[in-house]
């Protein structure tokens, strides 16, 4: 199975885990990106994912076709949600099934990565403190491309 | 001169106040139509920020467009 999706409904995660169930298969590793309530000292209310989805769903199934051919996994599949979410709600949902464990971690490693760098999807958060702003975006544009917010931010500060 | 169809996303989209819009430029490639459109719409984001897709494909900046080319420049994105 290969599939990439884009929904504005909330993701069933265990109906698309049902759906990577595969006898070659020896397991399956998920990911799954959840809305969270603060983010670089700001508290979060909600959330809106704004997306380019002609563009998302081909660099999307790329994503997964480069995953299937660099790990030698048999399935891999995701989903990412736009729209308006709440705290709590599931933003993205990565599977990926394989005949052993260590390939199918790597690749859904790699497809979360690659998600979040490529895919043209942009998120915009709404503050406790009243106000609201794209991420990545707004200070960039604010303070010029020498400025240290620029630099990549590490994987496991960057969260949903 | 040839006409060009912009969309824009997010960030973009905000300032410019509108989601899409036709443009008759002489401009040869995205680089040229984007320096066009930054003063137009005053657009804080500098090109070495951004990704530019035409026709629904990344693409390089100093390729020609030609008349009918939709574009989209891409502001620096956040899924996950």
């Amino acid at each position: 199975m290969i599939e990439f999706g884009l929904t504005r409904e909330p993701i069933d995660t265990e109906q698309w885990r049902r759906r990577m169930f595969d006898l070659t298969c020896g397991g399956y590793a998920a990911f799954e990106g959840w809305v969270r309530d603060h983010n670089e000292g700001q508290e979060v209310l909600r959330l809106e994912y704004e997306v380019y989805e002609t563009l998302a769903l081909s660099e999307g199934n790329k994503i997964l076709a480069e995953a299937i051919e660099r790990f030698g996994v048999t399935g891999a599949a995701c989903v990412h949600r736009h729209g308006e979410l709440r705290l709590g709600d599931v933003a993205v949902w990565v599977g990926v099934s394989a005949a052993h464990r260590d390939e199918a971690f790597k690749a859904c490693r790699y497809v979360i990565d690659e998600v979040k760098i490529r895919l043209p999807i942009w998120k915009k958060e709404h503050y406790v403190a009243g106000d609201s702003g794209w991420v990545n975006c707004e200070r960039c544009a604010a303070h010029g491309h020498a400025h240290e917010t620029d630099r990549p931010r590490q994987p496991e500060t960057a969260g949903v | 001169m040839k006409k060009i169809h912009v969309r824009y996303f997010a960030l973009f989209r905000d300032q410019v106040g509108r989601d899409e819009e036709t443009i008759e430029t002489e401009a040869s490639d995205p680089a040229g139509l984007y320096a066009e459109l930054q003063a137009r719409h005053d657009l804080g984001l500098g090109a070495d920020r951004l990704k530019v897709a035409v026709n629904d494909e990344f693409t390089s900046w100093d390729r020609s467009l030609s008349d009918g080319d939709r574009i989209v420049f891409i502001p620096p994105v956040a899924g996950g």
